[in-house]
């Protein structure tokens, strides 16, 4: 994709890019703390339910005969496609929440005909969706701190805390999209979140392992050079693996069905975020703790490239 | 530097590709719709009931693929989904009430597969369409429940010894024995200690009261009971359901997860297993009157209750035999047609139930239904709250001195029905409540397959092209790498018995195909690297390979630690996509690493080469 002969100048733009990604972060948490997050069913609690209809919906026909029986909170939209709507209720406490389903299932079928079709009922109850939402903060925060004492014990601290800020830097980011957009934040697009975690890490793992092995190869580069060697000799590889990686993330964004949308859009965003970050933002950190040589030399030599020539 | 793989690394990598294509061979051969029929405590499945059933499907004209009786159960196997619903009807009609008919999906896997334990994998409920209850136990209930059992055991017993005592009452998780006097006291004290293992008792010599205790393993027994015997009961409902395998299993410390595949009609099933309802038989208090307790003065020892369609009743307080005692219930017709429930006991409750009728023939008798339903608060630790709703639903003269077999009449037709469906399944020690739903229609699950299945498909298509344009003929050995990653990720899946296939795993597959690609990229990328840097290409193959090793095995790691977590606090659907993940992520590393290697070695190695396609 690009000649490796040439060595980009990546670094010379670190202020730039340091200042965006700052910028972003603090952009994500102010939109996180003022629109918050859209949670779904699965934190909040409550009843949803997908109906299927023979031909196009008319909401507004469910909405008046749902306000009848007496679901007049009841939020009403379309779903994928024409023929199917979704219908979500807050948790209550004057019907027993896991009758609610039917109830209203049956309250449809009375209004339309016997062809309604139940698709999907989902009800939580307000306690476990704290629970999901106690569990999914606790994941995240133990993925961070295992693969921040392995990338320690397998690297150097300096790199470690630097992979993990890129990290940091994709969750945040992401989740501020999420917020920013008012997309609707379940439990799978939890699971793309440790998903986006495992991709990021993975590409920053490969920059910092060059970047190791190019600072023990060239004794005579500056850390700023390194950096840049090191960038661009992996260029290529993070742009193929990302290339193939959104191909099929688009995939699954147009053919995976609504169910999975916004677990593919989480993915497609923390993923091309995470490209960005494994190349600016790890090596920034890195270098602004002063990463060099010295840190980075073996006690003892290691087998790769000890047994090459220095390439220059 | 030749790059020849020795013989037995070839072979390995052939024979584990081997044997994961045999063990995801199962996956091609889908499922035929069934109708599994199993038999309860009161009937028995051997060849007789197979011909009748064949007989019984002959006779309205369905012709069974097969009809077969595996570990006590028949399966029939049917040519259509309309053949399947028809069958179920006449097979159930035919057999009767003893005999459960479930709908199934049956794998059409040949018989030489089967014989090497090679099965399908096992689908989600997002796929399959079904419902998942998780159900939450209220502990306290059932803790109070035991205590008071206790607390009307220990007067029993102190009355059968002859021991003299002021009063048994509860005291929060205790019984407390207060006795007569010191001769009493001392009895009392040596006759409960011998008699209760695992109680702490506490004594107290100056006012005379014994303190009768749960030890702390006791509570956690008697815990670990009251989640099994909800789970015992629950099968017994499922199985009253007719669900083909259902999964019930203990979730954490008091919760139940409850799957039925296939099963449609969530209502009826939530009424069933939601249900927390409990029977208590006790005698009517005929010795003061009604009226003066319902002005207030209720006396000692009884309690008012609402009765259904009727007047207050004031019943005593002793329960003579609460619904764990029930072994079947069934509606029956008395001689004038009039509905009636047949309640038959097991030995203890038989043994209660004559006790106490001995002397009370002539007088009546109550039956309280007891309803537990949840509120929506909880305390501090954050159990479920529940309130007890306590009815009388009848109330009969005993005739006669009761035994292990009696009737209750008076009871609508109904309410007769539901009555001894719910004995009949048995009644809960402790309350239990739904706390999470998902509800799956098949088409739904159909739908969530095709469109699951295409992007895999479409995503994989896009990742070979761009492999072979990018990388030529190198793109194409990762191509083979990934198609063979393909056949493992399934045979894997098929192999484990534990891994389901959820939409958000075949999700998992599908990102798994587009990051396999990346440690063919990484040696790729370097095996360039050291063609540009003027190696050999025999070299930079090597090199590449080696070099590009430790990336790979580091980058993996960190993936497949986001992967444990994520099966270690998921639920249902995101384990399913850990699964695949994680399972990606290893045999990714086998064919990419390995695999590929072993294609570059027989096609390119030992060659004297002058430029390498790449």
């Amino acid at each position: 994709m690009i000649n490796s002969e040439e060595r980009l100048p990546f670094m010379r733009f670190r202020g730039v890019t340091g200042i965006i990604s700052a910028l972003l972060v603090i952009a994500s948490i102010v939109s996180l703390s003022v629109n918050k997050l859209n949670f779904g069913l699965d934190f909040t609690g409550g009843t949803l339910l997908e109906i299927g209809f023979q031909e196009p919906a008319d909401l507004n026909r469910v909405r008046s005969s749902l306000e009848s029986e007496g679901f007049g909170d009841a939020v009403v939209q379309n779903y994928g496609t024409q023929e199917d709507i979704l219908i979500r209720l807050e948790p209550r406490t004057d019907v027993k929440a896991e009758e609610l389903g039917s109830n209203i299932l049956e309250a449809l079928r009375a209004e339309f005909d016997k062809t309604v079709e139940m698709r999907r009922i989902e009800f939580v109850g307000p306690n476990v969706g704290d629970e999901f939402i106690e569990q999914g903060g606790l994941a995240m925060l133990t993925a961070l701190i295992c693969i921040l004492l392995y990338i320690a014990m397998r690297f150097e601290w300096r790199l470690a805390v630097g992979a993990v800020a890129a990290l940091a830097h994709d969750v945040i980011l992401t989740l501020g999209l999420f917020s920013f957009l008012q997309l609707e934040f379940d439990l799978t697009v939890l699971a793309a979140l440790l998903a986006v975690i495992g991709y990021s890490i993975n590409d920053t793992v490969v920059v910092c392992d060059r970047i190791r092995e190019t600072f023990r190869k060239f004794a005579k580069l500056t850390p700023v050079q390194t950096v840049n060697r090191a960038l661009t000799d992996t260029l290529s590889r993070t742009l193929v693996t990302s290339i193939t990686t959104i191909l099929v993330l688009l995939t699954l964004f147009f053919l995976g069905g609504p169910l999975i949308h916004g677990f593919a859009t989480a993915l497609l965003f923390g993923v091309v975020i995470g490209t960005y970050s494994s190349i600016y933002i790890a090596s920034t950190v890195a270098l602004a703790f002063g990463v060099s040589r010295e840190d980075l030399m073996p006690p003892e030599v290691e087998k790769e490239g000890a047994d090459q020539d220095p390439l220059q | 530097m030749l790059n020849k793989y020795p013989l037995w690394k070839n072979l390995l990598v052939i024979f584990v590709v081997l044997v994961a294509a045999l063990y995801a061979l199962p996956n091609i051969y889908g499922e035929d719709p069934a109708v599994q029929i199993s038999a309860d405590r009161n009937a028995t499945i051997d060849a007789s009931t197979m011909d009748r059933v064949r007989n019984t499907l002959n006779s309205v004209g369905i012709e069974p693929k097969s009809v077969s009786l595996e570990n006590e159960q028949l399966l029939v196997r049917l040519n259509s989904d309309n053949e399947q619903l028809k069958a179920r009807e006449t097979i159930l009609d035919s057999l009767g009430d003893n005999y459960i008919v479930a709908l199934n999906l049956a794998p059409a896997t040949p018989e030489w597969l089967k014989s090497l334990g090679a099965q399908p994998m096992k689908l989600g409920l997002d796929l399959r369409g079904g419902v998942h209850f998780l159900m939450e136990i209220d502990m306290d209930e059932a803790m109070s429940k035991i205590v008071d059992g206790m607390k009307d055991t220990v007067r029993a017993e102190l009355r059968e010894e002859r021991i003299r005592y002021s009063a048994v009452r509860v005291d929060d998780t205790a019984v407390e024995v207060e006795l007569r006097n010191d001769e009493a006291y001392q009895q009392a004290a040596q006759y409960l200690d011998n008699r209760y293992q695992g109680y702490v008792l506490a004594e107290d010599e100056e006012n005379r009261i014994l303190r009768l205790e749960m030890s702390e393993q006791k509570i956690v027994e008697t815990r670990d009971y009251a989640v099994d015997q909800n789970i015992t009961i629950m099968r017994n409902r499922v199985n009253e359901l007719g669900v083909a395998e259902p999964v019930i299993q203990r979730q954490g410390s008091n919760r139940i997860v409850v799957e039925l595949p296939g099963v449609q009609d969530t209502a009826r099933a939530k009424e069933i297993l939601g249900a927390t309802a409990t029977l208590e038989f006790r005698m009517v208090d005929t010795e003061n009157d009604v009226r003066d307790a319902q002005n207030g003065r209720v006396p000692f020892g009884s309690e008012l209750l609402p009765m259904r369609d009727g007047p207050q009743q004031l019943l005593k307080e002793d329960v003579i035999l609460t619904g764990d005692h029930i072994v079947n219930a069934g509606v029956g017709y008395d001689e004038y047609n009039r509905p009636q429930v047949n309640i038959t006991l097991d030995g203890a409750g038989g043994n209660k139930m004559s006790l106490a009728t001995k002397d009370n023939v002539g007088k009546p008798m109550a039956t309280v239904f007891i309803e537990y339903e949840a509120t929506e608060e909880r305390d501090p630790e954050g159990n479920l709250q529940f309130t007890k709703s306590a009815e009388v639903i009848n109330v009969a003269t005993v005739q006669s001195r009761l035994g292990s077999s009696f009737r209750i009449t008076g009871v609508g037709a109904n309410e007769a029905q539901n009555l001894a469906l719910l004995l009949r399944a048995g009644a809960l020690i402790a309350p239990i409540q739904i706390v999470e739903e998902r509800t799956v229609g098949p088409s739904l699950g159909q739908q969530n397959i095709d469109s699951g299945t295409q992007a895999i498909f479409w995503g994989f298509v896009l990742v070979l092209a761009f492999m072979v344009v990018y990388y030529k003929k190198f793109g194409l050995v990762a191509n083979g790498a990934l198609a063979t990653n393909l056949i493992l990720i399934i045979g894997v899946m098929s192999m484990i018995p534990g891994a389901t296939l959820t939409l958000p795993g075949m999700a998992g597959i599908v990102l798994t195909v587009g990051m396999a690609v990346d440690a063919n990229v990484l040696i790729f990328e370097r095996i360039r690297e050291e063609i540009k840097a003027k190696r050999s290409p025999q070299q930079a193959i090597h090199h590449g390979y080696d070099s590009a090793l430790s990336t790979i095995a580091d980058a993996n790691v960190t993936t497949l630690i986001a992967a444990l977590i994520l099966f270690a606090i998921g639920n249902g659907p995101i384990k399913g996509f850990a699964i695949t993940l994680a399972i990606g992520i290893i045999t990714s590393m086998f064919t990419a690493i390995v695999g590929t290697r072993a294609i570059v070695n027989s096609v390119w190695g030992g060659k004297r080469l002058s430029k390498l396609s790449i």
